[in-house]
C-alpha cells in the first residue's frame, strides 16, 4: 500500500460506502482506501430494522452487512465529516481533524425526517433509520404500550404497523392522504392495501393531520389533530419519511440541499457553476442525478438496490479516466414485507395517468400491475407475484407501449383505471 | 458469519429454505425471512443455500473477511 499518497475516502459508512469501497478494490484499485462513517457501527443492513428488528425476530446487531472483498480499508467510524474544502482536496471530520483525497466518493445517505412540530421534545416519540432508533423502539414495543400511534404511511409507516399488530398492540396510523402508500402507489392500490391492513385490525385514519403533541409528566400521552379531535396514546412512531445528509456540503461549492446533492450522469457532484468536479462523486440515498431511465429527470432514488447499484457505477467511473466516464442508468426497484404481502415495485409511478392488473386481481391482493404515462409503460407493482415482475421490469426500462402485453390468453381484455393521485402536498416531495 | 439476500431478486422460490431450513424461512406467498448472522458453524449449510438459489440473491461474508482492515 502506498502509505505517501492520500489515496481514495469514501464518506458515508452505509450500504452505498461499503458496497463502493468494495468495488473500487474488485476495479483493481491498490492504494490507500479509507472509509469515514457518522455512526460507530460497521455497514449494517437497514431493511430489517423496520420489520424483525422491531418484531423481536433479529437482535439489531445482526443486521451488520457482509463484506464481499477484502478491503484493506482505514476505517473512521463514528467521526462525521463536518466541511468539504474541494481546493484543498481535504475532509473535516467532527472530532478537528483533517483528511485529505484525491478522490472522494459521497455516500452520506439520508436521516429520518424528525416531528416538525409542538412536542418534538416528549419521550416516547420515536423514528426508524439507525441501529439505535431500532433497537430504542423495539424495547419500548417490548414493554407493550397500551397505544401505538404511526404518523405517516409511507413504506416505513405501514411496516411498523404491521410489526406492531403482529405483536398484539393497538395501532392507529394516521396520515394526511386518502389511504396508505398513496404517493408511491395511488390511492387505486393504497385502497387494497388499506383495506388488508384493516382487516389486520389498524385503526387507519386517512385524510388526518396530526399538529401537534402533548403529555404528561414529560411522556406524550395525545395528539392533536387538525380540525380539533385528539387521539389519545402512550407511543409515537414518527415515519414522515427522511431527508438527505447534505448539511455538512453547506460551504463546498456544490447543489446540495434536503433533497439530494446533484451530480452529473456519470454521478460525479456539480459545482454552483454547473461543472462536474472530476474529483468527487456521490452515490446511494443522497445523490440526485438526471436518470437516463427515468426520462433524464433528476431524480434521487432512496432504496436499497440503487444504493447498491450506484456505489459500484459510481466506484467504476472513479478508476476510470476523464474519458471514459459512463453515464448511470437505474431502473428503481424496492420491496416491502408488510401484513403477509410482498410489495415488490419495479420503475417510478410519478406522473403515472394509467393503471391495469395484468395477472390477478385487487380483490385477491395478489395481482401485478402496471403503470402507464401518456401511452408509455413506466413502472410494474406486484403483490405477492415477484415471479412476473421481471418480465415487466424489462418493458418499464425499454419503455415499451402501455400496457406492454396485449392479447394474453389469460387476459384477453385489459382494463385501465386511474392511480388516483392525492393533491399536491404541503412538505416537499420526500420519496423517489 | 454474515449473509444478506437480495430481496429485489427474490422471487420466493424457497430452494434456501430446503438447504438450511433453520436460517431461511418462507411465509405467505413470497416473503423471505432469513437469519443474517447464522453460527460460523453452518457455514456449508448456508453455502448450500447459496448455491442453490435460482436467482442468485444470496451474499455471503467469506470466513477471516473483515478482519483484515486496519482498525
Amino acid at each position: 500500500m502506498d502509505g505517501q499518497r492520500p489515496g481514495l475516502v469514501v464518506v458515508g459508512a452505509s450500504l452505498a460506502g461499503l458496497r463502493g469501497a468494495e468495488a473500487l478494490r474488485d476495479g483493481g484499485y491498490d492504494g490507500a482506501l479509507t472509509v469515514v462513517g457518522d455512526e460507530p457501527h460497521r455497514p449494517y443492513d437497514r431493511p430489517p430494522l423496520s420489520k424483525h428488528v422491531l418484531a423481536g425476530e433479529l437482535p439489531a446487531e445482526a443486521t451488520r452487512l457482509p463484506q464481499l472483498t477484502r478491503l484493506r480499508a482505514r476505517w473512521r467510524l463514528g467521526q462525521p465529516a463536518v466541511a468539504l474544502d474541494r481546493e484543498r482536496r481535504e475532509l473535516r471530520l467532527a472530532d478537528g481533524t483533517t483528511l485529505p483525497y484525491e478522490k472522494l466518493l459521497i455516500a452520506t445517505g439520508a436521516r429520518a425526517r424528525p416531528w416538525p412540530g409542538a412536542g418534538a421534545d416528549l419521550a416516547g416519540i420515536f423514528t426508524i433509520r439507525t441501529l439505535e432508533d431500532a433497537r430504542d423502539l423495539r424495547s419500548a414495543l417490548a414493554l407493550r404500550p397500551g397505544r401505538v400511534l404511526i404518523v405517516g404511511a409511507g413504506l416505513i409507516g405501514c411496516e411498523a404497523a404491521s410489526c406492531c399488530r403482529d405483536l398484539g398492540l393497538t395501532v392507529t396510523l394516521v396520515d394526511p392522504n386518502p389511504t396508505p402508500l398513496a404517493r408511491l402507489l395511488g390511492t387505486a392500490i393504497g385502497g387494497t392495501l388499506a383495506a388488508r391492513m384493516r382487516d389486520s385490525g389498524v385503526d387507519l385514519r386517512p385524510n388526518t393531520k396530526v399538529l401537534a403533541f402533548s403529555g404528561d409528566a414529560g411522556r406524550v400521552r395525545r395528539a392533536h389533530l387538525a380540525g380539533g379531535a385528539e387521539i389519545a396514546t402512550d407511543l409515537v412512531v414518527i415515519a414522515l419519511g427522511a431527508t438527505r445528509d447534505t448539511g455538512w456540503l453547506a460551504a463546498a461549492g456544490l447543489v446540495a440541499d434536503p433533497g439530494g446533492l446533484t451530480c452529473d450522469a456519470a454521478c460525479r457532484v456539480l459545482t454552483a457553476t454547473g461543472e462536474p468536479d472530476p474529483a468527487i462523486y456521490a452515490a446511494g440515498d443522497v445523490a440526485r442525478w438526471p436518470n437516463p431511465l427515468t426520462g433524464g429527470r433528476l431524480v434521487t432514488v432512496e432504496h436499497r438496490g440503487n444504493a447498491v447499484d450506484q456505489a459500484r457505477h459510481a466506484a467504476a467511473n472513479m478508476l476510470a479516466p476523464a474519458t471514459g466516464q459512463i453515464p448511470y442508468g437505474h431502473l428503481p426497484s424496492f420491496w416491502s414485507s408488510q401484513f403477509g404481502l410482498n410489495i415488490k415495485l419495479a420503475g417510478l409511478t410519478a406522473g403515472a395517468d394509467a393503471l391495469a392488473v395484468v395477472h390477478g386481481t385487487r380483490a385477491s391482493r395478489r395481482f401485478l400491475a402496471v403503470y402507464g404515462r401518456a401511452g408509455r409503460t413506466i413502472a410494474a407493482l406486484s403483490f405477492d407475484q415477484a415471479r412476473w415482475l421481471p418480465a415487466y421490469a424489462e418493458a418499464v426500462a425499454a419503455g415499451a407501449a402501455f400496457p406492454p402485453i396485449l392479447g394474453a390468453t389469460d387476459r384477453p381484455r385489459i382494463e385501465t383505471l386511474a392511480p388516483g393521485w392525492p393533491g399536491p402536498r404541503r412538505l416537499e416531495a420526500h420519496h423517489a | 458469519m454474515r449473509v444478506v439476500v437480495d430481496l429485489n431478486r427474490c422471487q420466493g422460490y424457497a430452494q434456501c429454505c430446503y438447504a438450511a431450513p433453520e436460517h431461511f424461512e418462507l411465509r405467505g406467498h413470497e416473503i423471505l425471512f432469513y437469519d443474517p448472522a447464522p453460527p460460523e458453524a453452518k457455514r456449508a449449510q448456508i453455502e448450500r443455500a447459496q448455491q442453490a438459489c435460482p436467482v442468485r440473491a444470496i451474499a455471503i461474508e467469506a470466513a477471516g473477511l473483515a478482519e483484515g482492515d486496519e482498525p
